[in-house]
């Protein structure tokens, strides 16, 4: 079948602003969107620039807008664009570099400062610390982040406000907070338990929907609302 | 610009990352890496890390050892083997210290599982000796090495791309190094270098591996004159995702999924009676392609099916969530219900730089060369043999990143530094310019597609001199055409159609080292088999190839294996 590309195109070095060009290409209707990108790139146009790595949505490379919708070009397959043109966009509101290209690096430091390691309580045993698989089921599902940034692309509540945390950072916090292993459960609570911390968050569930690796995002969120109101007023 | 630091780690998968946290605090360390650090091929890793705990039943660190061995068909050097096998349970430890999040048993400790070719007493039948955390171990181990890092305040370069080593009188001096979001060239001047560039699957058309794995790091050392060890070794995993190549770990079948044919046969029956479908990865990618071969794929095509719809749709979500939503995105096939197509896809390799069990690069006279070190799937200890077991790669990550980090780190007080030439760069800036310059040429992109397309249809999983001769002369001729490479993308930012065209060069001196080696290699053995020479001879060939450029030759030369405890026996299971 034959597929139409609109893609955002900019290179802030040379140009002022951005604009879109239109790509015809031929796809099986198996073959991922990332696939067409690549033959974009490959066959007609090398200027054009995005991130790839693992293809199989295991990285986190590759999030961008298709059609309005933050999510990874490897994870999205043609047969679901059929007979449309599909529209692709860097995630919103983060500083492009170029085309499809933008900037993590704030990103991940509110990821950052959420303190992601284990600190647990004493000298660590012998053998394996014991954890109950009960214990361990509660982060089974934040463990699947990719740190693609789709949830936070698709935030609307980012839109207006750059100093939230935002979600993938909550998710980053919620998998050290539900650590049984870990002793700092106050401290990390304390650390979101503010206006532009875990108070943001308006329960739109955009970012659930977006997230790629489908965890319960929002959900997550509102547990770290609900522990952070048991610790008493702020 | 000029970087300087005692060490540079090129590559922030498991093994640089492992070997950064072993010097940070001895000496000033840089890691950098042309993907974003938690972007690297580790966190793809699926299935586990094998370590003989004994958590869920008695294991021992000496049948992890002749497992390895007789894994890699009696060319695993037996010292290596020894050490990755006793220090596991530690490394193991160590990643759970650190907070990786292991699956549990209901007592709290590790839970583990079967993997392909793990068996207790000496082979009597499978083993639980796979510690995972789901279906992506490497991810949560990356993440948590990744992050330890940061906390350690190590510095790290992301999107940097090594595109040239330097040398100094024989000693490492530096590298340089291209950074995507600038173009900008940069001279690294440091002490030592470690190569943890990962593998090369880019080599072939179908394959588990990422964009990003070209092999930058073993062809550097390759083009510098230095060997490169045992190239003709890569593994063909059983069961990719019918012609994409994404992996479908092997812990489905530790988990009981089951491989059937056309006529719904268990094949893997026939060929590995004793422990069939957890047979070592050649045998069973061996056995999917006879049957193939012989009419017997689904509906006479080139895939079979994994049968994993017994295993009940709550250990499919609890323990191998990622792959069942890989087969159903990719697929549309829920695996709760029909069995999913695969065939085998280019995996892992087992050859690469040869290194001391310290992660010392070594010349072809088995001298160390000063300053240099690698670690990681670009390495070579010969530990793998002629062929890899599951979840021993993620294993010799951190075991063997931490011994070179140590090493390194010993080193400090010792090596001194070697002047920075005065023009760094400055051929590599050459060799871009000459890139971007051209108007007119060929495309990189068609130029990969028929290497990958020739190294799969001669150089996979069977081989005849007739078929590496054809591969030899197409890779000659794609040589000839490199040259006249051009590239579209004439900017500085994010220019992947330069940094792909650079890559392209790696991809065919590293398919040159494998099918001459391939050649060399008048046996089957392992991963390598050869049709026209079926059996394994150890009078000749249990020795390892060592492969180099010299005046513009390929040369290939040979070195012992190392057997201590195992004496090389038919490999049957
Ligand atoms: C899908 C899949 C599943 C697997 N599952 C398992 C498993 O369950 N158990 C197991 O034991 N093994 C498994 N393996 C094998 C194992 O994951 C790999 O062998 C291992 O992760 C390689 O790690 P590494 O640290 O050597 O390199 P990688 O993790 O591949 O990292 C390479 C690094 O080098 C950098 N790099 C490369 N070239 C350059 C350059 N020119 N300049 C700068 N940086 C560069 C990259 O950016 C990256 O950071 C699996 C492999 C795959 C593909
Ligand atoms: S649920 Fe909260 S974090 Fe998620 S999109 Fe809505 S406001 Fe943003
Ligand atoms: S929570 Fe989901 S969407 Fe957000 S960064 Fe992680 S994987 Fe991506
Ligand atoms: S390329 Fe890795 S997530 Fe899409």
């Amino acid at each position: 079948m034959e597929m139409q590309f609109r893609i955002f195109r900019h290179d802030p070095q040379v140009e002022a602003k951005p604009h879109y060009r239109s790509y015809n290409v031929k796809a099986d209707p198996r073959d991922r969107i990332l696939d067409c990108l690549n033959r974009i790139r490959w066959e007609q146009d090398g200027t054009l620039s995005y991130r790839m790595s693992c293809g199989h949505g295991v990285c986190g490379s590759d999030g961008m807008r298709i059609n309005g919708v933050c999510g990874l070009a490897c994870q999205q397959l043609v047969k679901d664009y059929e007979g449309q043109e599909v529209l692709l966009e860097p995630l919103p509101f983060f500083p492009v570099v170029k085309d499809l290209v933008v900037e993590m690096e704030g990103f991940l430091k509110r990821i950052g400062e959420q303190r992601p390691h284990l600190m647990a309580r004493g000298d660590p045993p012998e053998k394996e610390r014991l954890q109950d698989p009960r214990d361990r089921r509660k982060v089974d599902d934040v463990i699947r982040c990719i740190l693609c940034a789709c949830c936070t692309g698709a935030c609307p509540v980012m839109t207006r406000n750059g100093d939230y945390v935002g979600p993938a950072a909550l998710v980053w916090a919620y998998r050290y907070i539900c650590d049984s292993r870990d002793s700092r459960y106050r401290e990390r609570l304390k650390n979101i338990d503010f206006a532009n911390g875990v108070w943001s968050c308006e329960n739109f569930f955009d970012c659930t929907r977006a997230c790629p690796k489908k965890i319960p995002v929002t959900r997550c969120i509102n547990t770290l609302k609900r522990e952070a109101e048991k610790l008493g007023p702020r | 610009m000029v970087f300087k630091h005692d060490v540079v780690i090129v590559g922030a998968g498991l093994a640089g990352l492992r070997a950064a946290l072993e010097v940070t605090g001895k000496g000033d360390v840089a890691l950098i890496s042309k993907v974003y650090p938690t972007r690297s091929h580790s966190g793809a890793a699926q299935g586990g890390i094998a370590a003989a705990l004994g958590n869920e039943e008695p294991d021992s660190w000496e049948w992890h050892m002749y497992d390895t061995v007789k894994g890699g068909d009696y060319l695993t050097d037996q010292n290596v083997a020894e050490i990755l096998a006793r220090d596991a349970p530690r490394a193991v430890y160590e990643l759970e210290h650190m907070g990786v999040p292991f699956n549990r048993m209901n007592n709290g400790k590790i839970a583990q599982r079967a993997f392909g070719g793990h068996t207790r007493n000496f082979g009597e039948a499978a083993v639980k000796r796979a510690c995972y955390a789901a279906d992506r171990s490497g991810r949560v181990i990356m993440d948590t090495l990744y992050f330890e890092a940061v906390r350690k305040g190590i510095r790290i370069y992301p999107e940097f791309q090594m595109l040239d080593l330097v040398f100094r009188d024989g000693q490492a001096a530096g590298l340089i190094a291209y950074e995507t979001a600038t173009g900008e060239l940069h001279f690294f001047h440091c002490r030592m270098i470690l190569l943890a560039t990962g593998g090369y699957g880019k080599v072939f058309k179908t394959s588990s591996n990422a964009f990003a794995s070209t092999g930058d790091g073993v062809y550097l050392p390759y083009r510098a004159g230095l060997p490169l060890e045992d190239m003709e070794f890569v593994q063909f995993h059983p069961t990719g995702i019918h012609r994409l190549g994404v992996l479908i770990s092997e812990a489905a079948r530790g988990e009981g999924g089951i491989l059937r044919n056309s006529q719904g046969e268990r094949f893997m029956e026939r060929h590995a009676p004793t422990i069939k479908d957890l047979a070592p990865r050649d045998m069973v990618s061996r056995a999917i392609a006879m049957e193939i071969r012989e009419g017997r794929g689904i509906g006479g095509q080139d895939y079979v099916h994994l049968d994993l719809t017994h295993l009940g749709e709550k250990k499919l979500e609890e323990r191998l969530s990622d792959i069942s939503s890989f087969v159903r995105i990719y697929l549309g096939v829920d695996p709760a219900r029909e069995p999913v197509p695969i065939a085998p896809t280019c995996h892992y390799m087992m050859g690469g730089i040869p290194t001391s069990t310290e992660g010392e690069v070594l010349d072809l006279q088995g001298e160390r060369v000063p300053g240099l070190y690698a670690a990681g799937e670009c390495s070579c200890l010969s530990l793998h043999g002629a062929n890899r077991l599951g979840c021993n790669s993620l294993l010799d990550l951190v075991v063997f990143g931490r011994r070179a980090g140590q090493k390194m780190a010993g080193e400090l007080a010792r090596l001194p530094w070697q002047e920075a030439p005065e023009r760094p760069g400055e051929e590599t800036a050459r060799r871009i310019a000459r890139l971007k310059e051209k108007g007119t040429g060929e495309k990189t992109g068609v130029l990969r597609a028929e290497l990958q397309e020739a190294m799969t249809l001669h150089c996979s999983v069977f081989r005849t001199e007739e078929s590496l001769q054809k591969a030899l002369a197409c890779i000659g001729e794609l040589q000839e055409r490199y040259p006249r490479v051009r590239v579209d993308h004439k900017g500085d930012r994010f220019n992947t159609d330069l940094l792909e065209a650079l890559e392209l060069e790696c991809l065919l001196g590293l398919a040159e080292a494998m099918v001459h080696s391939a050649l060399a290699r008048r046996e089957s053995r392992g991963a390598h088999s050869r049709e026209d020479h079926m059996e394994r001879d150890d009078d000749r060939f249990l020795r390892h190839t060592l492969v180099c450029r010299r005046g513009g030759r390929v040369r290939v030369d040979h070195k012992p294996v190392t057997v201590t405890r195992f004496q090389p026996r038919a490999r049957t299971y």
